[in-house]
């Protein structure tokens, strides 16, 4: 923004033209700007502040200090839902990742029918999580999903009951999620697929590389920097859950697949504990730091290595 | 014995034909140069030497051994690409260590090669760095390195330097002529410059519309086009091209071309080439080279000699040499002169015509007479 301005207010008496032309790149950030300081910056420290206050069903802004936090970490099911997050998150960004690479290298093989392949994998993304949620938690369901049809065809003994069973219950949200997720991943990979020159791959052919090795050692590798920012956006898909936990089991059986993203709707909606919640959320934004904050600063050095290289 | 043997090779992608009946032939240690303008499928042959691109039909043999279907890491070559197509994420020695682990060569040779490579090409220095961290002219190296130490049967060449800046790409060009003597292996090097094929091959096929025109020593194919297009595009400024008609003067052969306002000009034919053609009408080729100041005492040492009154249109000097446009009836004619008798703007100038150099073409068949 500085940068934006400075030009224009130290030039002495440039045209309106030029005057323009200097401010234009400003008003058009402007609003978006503006948006982005009131809604992330000013909101976020306003949570921060209702965190550490004694605010019950309404807000106020009386200081208590941490005692929302250490009332939150005493909660066993808040301890369920961070836990929670942390397998969750590792299990759907990986598994996601893998089942888009997968896809995308055997779709990069110029595949017969090929823009057929990747819309009908790219469609899960293009429905939201509650549809997905709500036609998963009907397969799932013992009574009118894949255990009643196996069972129609024959074995009765079949048993496939994963989200009854608070066990397991978080898997089938995992499963969910790749399922939802992997077409996004694997519309950003096959693009890095087909970004590689196809020059160096050909001289790895010529310097007797075969297939896994080429992929391996030479075109996997170029695309490294897709592999983080494809990490990066399901990391923050998985830490934003809500509506597929909520579709598919409702939080339960229990409190098995509580989410902080639930918790946190009950803490300030229903239960009327608005400091608590609002601590919740900043434990959210915690876990969401964690990951983005070494991205960021990944990139910025990065850049800075490749200025000073050229 | 031949390194490499190109036989009656066709390429076509769908309906298009792009290689139409390829001989081509490689000596060993030999350095041949695929020369042609854009489009007319030398960097096609080149990628089916390599394996690249499949093969419709014919024979590419590498040695004895018939390849037209074994896969490009079984041929036993080494290619440099025109962009390089060094792996990015690798430093320069693993660049150019990828090929000899592929092909598990023992650590400790693999150790040796690439010192040996290294020091051939001066990179010692950048075998640490990445692609990314290179000049062009580096860039070049670390590729031509990456083909050294495969010690392969054979090298192919795709447009190596046409993405440096003149300067580098001539600097480069004597570099790659010194590698070639010091190595000694069979190379297949494409370009679309005429001058590097030129300095570089000990042969050079002209290429042009998906077949070979001519193959021959450069100094050859340059004296001795085999057709219009081999001698227009061999050599710059490009030969001049003057349609003429078969006479006689004082009983000897000579030919007739048209000037301004009708008059006509006659030139004395040097060798007894009429015989050979079939019609009246020919094309005379001209270097710009054999076009000069006429000097009645020079005729002594170059009895072909015949002159010409021509006005100069227009004149480029490019330091060493003067580059003269002249007018002839409806035709421009280039002329490149000494600077020192270099005419001037306007001047009728009398011009010499080297007919010893002269080529004749027919004009219905572009071929030489």
């Amino acid at each position: 923004m500085q940068s934006v301005l400075e030009p224009s207010a130290a030039a002495a008496g440039p045209s309106w033209r030029e005057r323009l032309a200097q401010a234009v790149p400003f008003l058009v950030l402007a609003p978006s700007l503006a948006a982005t300081l009131i809604y992330v910056f000013v909101f976020t420290g306003w949570t921060l502040y209702i965190s550490l206050s004694n605010s019950s069903l309404l807000p106020t802004y009386k200081f208590i200090g941490l005692k929302p936090y250490a009332d939150l970490w005493a909660n066993t099911r808040w301890n369920i839902a961070y836990h929670n997050l942390f397998i969750f998150s590792a299990f759907y960004v990986v598994g996601a990742m893998a089942v888009g690479l997968l896809l995308a290298i055997v779709i990069d093989q110029r595949v017969r029918g090929e823009a057929i392949w990747r819309t009908i994998f790219l469609y899960p993304l293009a429905v939201s999580f509650v549809v997905t949620g709500t036609v998963w938690s009907w397969l799932y369901t013992p009574d009118t999903g894949i255990q009643l049809f196996v069972r129609s065809l024959g074995w009765s003994n079949f048993t496939f009951a994963l989200t009854t069973d608070r066990n397991l219950a978080l898997y089938a949200i995992v499963i969910t999620g790749i399922w939802q997720s992997s077409g996004f991943a694997m519309a950003l990979f096959l693009a890095g697929l087909r970004s590689v020159d196809q020059d160096i791959i050909k001289a790895a052919q010529i310097d007797g590389a075969g297939v896994f090795r080429i992929y391996a050692r030479v075109i996997l590798p170029t695309i490294a920097p897709i592999f983080l920012a494809v990490m990066v956006v399901l990391l923050q898909f998985a830490i934003k859950t809500f509506d597929l936990a909520i579709a598919l089991t409702n939080g339960g059986p229990g409190i098995a697949t509580t989410f902080p993203a639930i918790y946190v709707y009950d803490l300030m909606f229903q239960r009327g504990q608005i400091a608590q919640g609002a601590a919740a959320a900043i434990m959210i934004l915690a876990a969401l730091a964690v990951v983005l904050v070494p991205y960021s600063l990944w990139l910025v050095w990065r850049k800075r290595r490749e200025g000073k290289n050229g | 014995m031949s390194a490499l043997t190109v036989h009656n090779l066709r390429k076509s992608f769908g309906a298009v034909e792009v290689l139409k009946g390829i001989d081509l032939e490689a000596r060993n240690g030999e350095f041949v140069a695929l020369v042609g303008p854009s489009g007319c499928g030398k960097s096609t042959l080149l990628a089916m030497i390599a394996g690249l691109e499949s093969v419709t039909s014919g024979e590419i043999r590498i040695g004895e051994r018939l390849v037209n279907s074994v896969a490009p890491k079984d041929r036993d070559i080494a290619m440099v690409f025109q962009s390089y197509a060094l792996y990015p994420t690798m430093t320069v020695r693993e660049n150019m260590l990828f090929g000899m682990e592929s092909r598990k060569v023992p650590r400790p040779e693999q150790e040796a090669t690439l010192a040996r490579v290294a020091a051939l090409l001066q990179i010692e220095a950048l075998l640490k760095r990445k692609p990314g961290q290179l000049s062009g002219g580096q860039r070049q190296r670390v590729a031509m390195g990456r083909a050294l130490v495969r010690d392969p049967k054979l090298f192919l060449f795709d447009e190596p330097l046409s993405n440096l800046d003149a300067k580098l790409r001539v600097d480069m060009r004597t570099e790659i002529k010194k590698l070639h003597h010091r190595v000694g292996k069979t190379t297949v090097y494409v370009t679309h410059d005429q001058v590097e094929a030129m300095t570089l091959a000990s042969r050079i096929a002209v290429m042009h519309q998906g077949s070979v025109q001519q193959f021959d020593e450069p100094q050859r194919i340059y004296d001795h086009p085999a057709n219009m297009f081999v001698a227009g595009f061999m050599g710059s400024p490009a030969m001049n091209f003057i349609p003429a008609e078969l006479t006689t003067e004082g009983g000897k052969p000579a030919l007739t071309i048209k000037l301004a306002d009708g008059e006509t000009a006659t030139l004395a034919l040097f060798d007894n080439v009429a015989s050979r053609a079939t019609s009246k009408q020919v094309i005379l080729g001209i270097r710009p080279e054999h076009l000069s100041r006429y000097d009645p005492e020079a005729r002594a040492q170059k009895p072909g000699m015949v002159s010409l009154h021509a006005p100069v249109e227009l004149v480029e000097p490019t330091g060493a040499e003067t580059i003269a446009v002249m007018r002839l009836g409806d035709l421009e004619i280039v002329g490149r002169f000494d600077p020192d008798e270099a005419p001037s703007m306007g001047e009728e100038i009398l011009l010499g015509v080297d007919m010893a150099h002269a080529c004749l073409f027919d004009p219905a068949t572009r071929q030489l007479i």
